[in-house]
């Protein structure tokens, strides 16, 4: 499609207002040889069951249907492994369902457990995301991954989706960046302060304290993108507990964890990027008709939209999400985001797509300072710090779970208990990783707001996840 | 002995010939590090799978003859009737009523340009192109949608005018048949294989 009719666009509604009551996640890491899937889910539940102060047991109690987002079952050469794990988490006879929608598994598996409690169907619904990309070889895995593009179209081209998606990537280097050697050292700035925030989350797989020079001396994998411009491969599992408001309150009570109101919305777009049509760019709030009339004279090559540069899946969750949650200018409105930065240049598309910038200056979200805990020319708080746990390029993308443990992240900030989450001795000791000495606080101050967007391969799948302290809304009626 | 999996169809069925796995024995995996413990195991597998274009079929055998077909919506009814799709799509992704199947071999041959591109130094496992791979994305005057495919031979950048180039001698039946140099190649010195159709 490319016109959608005002049924489409309609603003979506939860029937009941729905909270994000607590979370867990597990270590991440390339290749986990002592540890079973399952034992990672077990890992990521007891972790949410502690952060209410309940056994896995008592939360269990309140489980009333489960949803499981692991993306490549061909990974684990398992089919069903939501049976297996939903059965070694001892949740049987509960109803549950697999969720699989590329990098968007995570995201993805939030939208249905939370749209299962919005309908009333359950109370209390359990969210779990896992992924196993240790048991082939990385070529194997690689193509596994090429699998997820058009089989007959695509994946015979190389078996490799590094060079189907970095296609795009090219052509907004082209095209927005220009080729300037600015634009490549912003790329590798992101690269830097993913990998450098990593260093203070002890989950996270590849903390790296390195430069931009590192960043462009690092080995070409598809021009303009190096091999730290790219995300991880991971294990690992995360899991979300979503609830109605009065399971919410009564799970919550005398704990550390106020409930979170929570909304999920979703966007797509073609499996192949070659079948992208030219449309109109569906416009968010905080945008008019006339700002995009001229992008063929700033940015010469750029009058397609959403071309080969935007994402339209993208475009739409934010569109969705902004208009139900009431959001208007996500950087004023929002204190805490976490982006599918796959790569650092999709990280930058991504910008723009969810309105921190619009089309075509999303560079200027890094250069400002403002995706920063610290904003670095100011030494004043960035205006909307950015993954925080290291994104996918410094913590994690074990795919399932990805969109799960980005939610947990920016919940983090809002319970105001991020240092006690990623700063307990106890945790870094168990995960056999050493505390840094410079170890920081990244915690958000008076954090009530935050995004976090779950995104798949070339943008087939985008979701806006919204987190909102329920005492800051910004839409009563939401 | 073994022979490799063929398959033909027969009375809509499929009839098949060969062996279609081998076995091969799990091993075990242990850690040296900890007294040679029981990790793990080895699955290997190898496995042939039948896949059906249906009605994509003949722009796979279109490429063995030297042409590149696509597809036009002509439903009257549709709203956005007369969109045409390369690559191949079989319904109108608007109306859902069945393209026309159409011959662009000649505009292709005669507009084709690089829209965007991507040099990869890496391939997954089971890739058949010579590395680095020259992923390029092909546009074309009046079609609608871009092309996914790779240059043989030429240096890739936006704008580039490319000719296309097919394997007519033994050819895959799929999309790597497909190639495209830039314009003024001589004909022998395409890749083995591959003819200017």
């Amino acid at each position: 499609m490319i016109k959608f009719s005002e049924r489409q666009l309609k603003t979506p509604k939860l029937m009941r207002p729905v909270y994000l009551v607590t979370a867990g996640q597990s270590k991440f890491d390339r290749a986990m040889p002592d540890k079973r899937t399952e034992e990672l889910c077990v890992d990521a539940l007891t972790m949410a069951a502690r952060l209410i102060d309940k056994s896995p047991a008592e939360l269990k109690s309140y489980i009333h249907s489960c949803y499981y987002g692991h993306f490549a079952d061909h990974f684990g050469d398992q089919l069903l492994g939501e049976a297996v794990i939903h059965d070694r988490l001892g949740l049987d006879p509960l109803g549950n369902i697999g969720v699989k929608t590329g990098g968007a598994t995570g995201g993805s598996t939030l939208w249905e457990a939370v749209k299962a409690v919005a309908s009333g169907y359950s109370d209390c619904t359990l969210a779990m995301g896992w992924e196993r990309m240790d048991e082939v070889p990385t070529d194997e895995g690689n193509h596994l991954i090429s699998c997820a593009a058009d089989k007959d179209w695509e994946t015979p081209l190389g078996h490799i989706y590094t060079g189907y998606y970095a296609v795009m990537a090219q052509k907004y280097w082209q095209v927005f960046g220009k080729q300037e050697e600015s634009f490549r050292r912003t790329l590798a700035e992101i690269s830097v302060k993913h990998h450098g925030y990593a260093r203070f989350n002890p989950y996270a797989q590849a903390p790296m304290d390195i430069t931009v020079d590192d960043v462009l001396n690092s080995p070409v994998v598809a021009y303009p993108l190096r091999a730290l411009d790219c995300c991880l491969m991971s294990v690992g599992a995360a899991c979300a507990i979503i609830c109605d408001e009065p399971t919410a309150m009564e799970l919550t009570k005398n704990t550390k964890n106020k409930p979170l109101r929570i909304w999920v919305s979703a966007g797509s777009h073609t499996l192949r990027p070659a079948c992208r049509r030219d449309m109109e760019i569906p416009l968010l709030p905080n945008e008019s008709p006339d700002q995009y009339a001229d992008m063929a004279e700033k940015f010469p090559g750029g009058d397609r939209y959403p071309g080969f540069t935007g994402f339209l899946g993208a475009r739409m969750a934010a569109y969705y999400g902004y208009h139900m949650a009431g959001i208007v200018d996500p950087t004023e409105d929002l204190d805490v985001i976490e982006l599918h930065d796959a790569f650092t240049i999709s990280d930058v598309q991504s910008y723009e797509d969810v309105g921190i910038r619009p089309y075509g200056y999303g560079r200027d979200y890094v250069e400002s300072g403002d995706c920063y805990h610290t904003n670095p020319h100011t030494g004043e708080p960035g205006k909307l710090p950015s993954n925080l746990s290291g994104g996918l390029i410094g913590c994690m993308h074990a795919v399932g779970a990805t969109g799960i443990m980005q939610t947990l992240e920016i919940a983090s900030h809002i319970w105001n208990r991020w240092a006690e989450i990623h700063g307990d001795p106890k945790i870094w000791d168990e995960f056999g990783r050493e505390k840094p000495a410079d170890w920081t606080d990244l915690q958000v101050k008076d954090a009530k707001r935050a995004l976090a967007i779950s995104h798949a391969g070339v943008g087939s799948h985008v979701t806006a996840t919204i987190l909102m302290d329920p005492d800051h809304l910004l839409n009563e009626d939401a | 002995m073994s022979i490799f999996g063929t398959v033909r169809v027969k009375n809509g069925q499929y009839r098949i010939k060969g062996d279609f796995h081998h076995i091969t024995p799990n091993t075990p995996i242990r850690n040296e590090e900890d007294g040679w413990k029981l990790m793990g195991i080895t699955n290997p597998r190898s496995m042939t799978y039948m896949h059906s274009y249906g009605g994509e079929a003949p722009f796979f055998e279109s490429m063995s003859q030297g042409k590149i077909l696509g597809t036009r919506c002509d439903d009257p009814d549709c709203e956005f009737k007369g969109t045409t799709y390369i690559p191949f799509r079989i319904h109108c992704p608007d109306c859902l009523s069945k393209n026309t199947i159409v011959d662009f071999t000649d505009i292709c041959k005669k507009t084709a340009k690089v829209h965007t591109f991507m040099v990869c130094e890496r391939s997954g496992a089971f890739n058949t192109l010579d590395k680095p791979i020259k992923f390029i994305n092909v546009e074309f005057e009046g079609i609608d949608t871009i092309l996914m495919s790779y240059l043989s031979i030429g240096e890739p950048e936006m704008g580039l005018r490319v000719v296309p180039i097919f394997r007519t001698v033994n050819p895959s039946y799929t999309i790597t048949d497909l190639s495209w140099v830039t314009e003024g190649v001589p004909a022998e010195d395409l890749p083995e294989g591959f003819t200017y159709g």
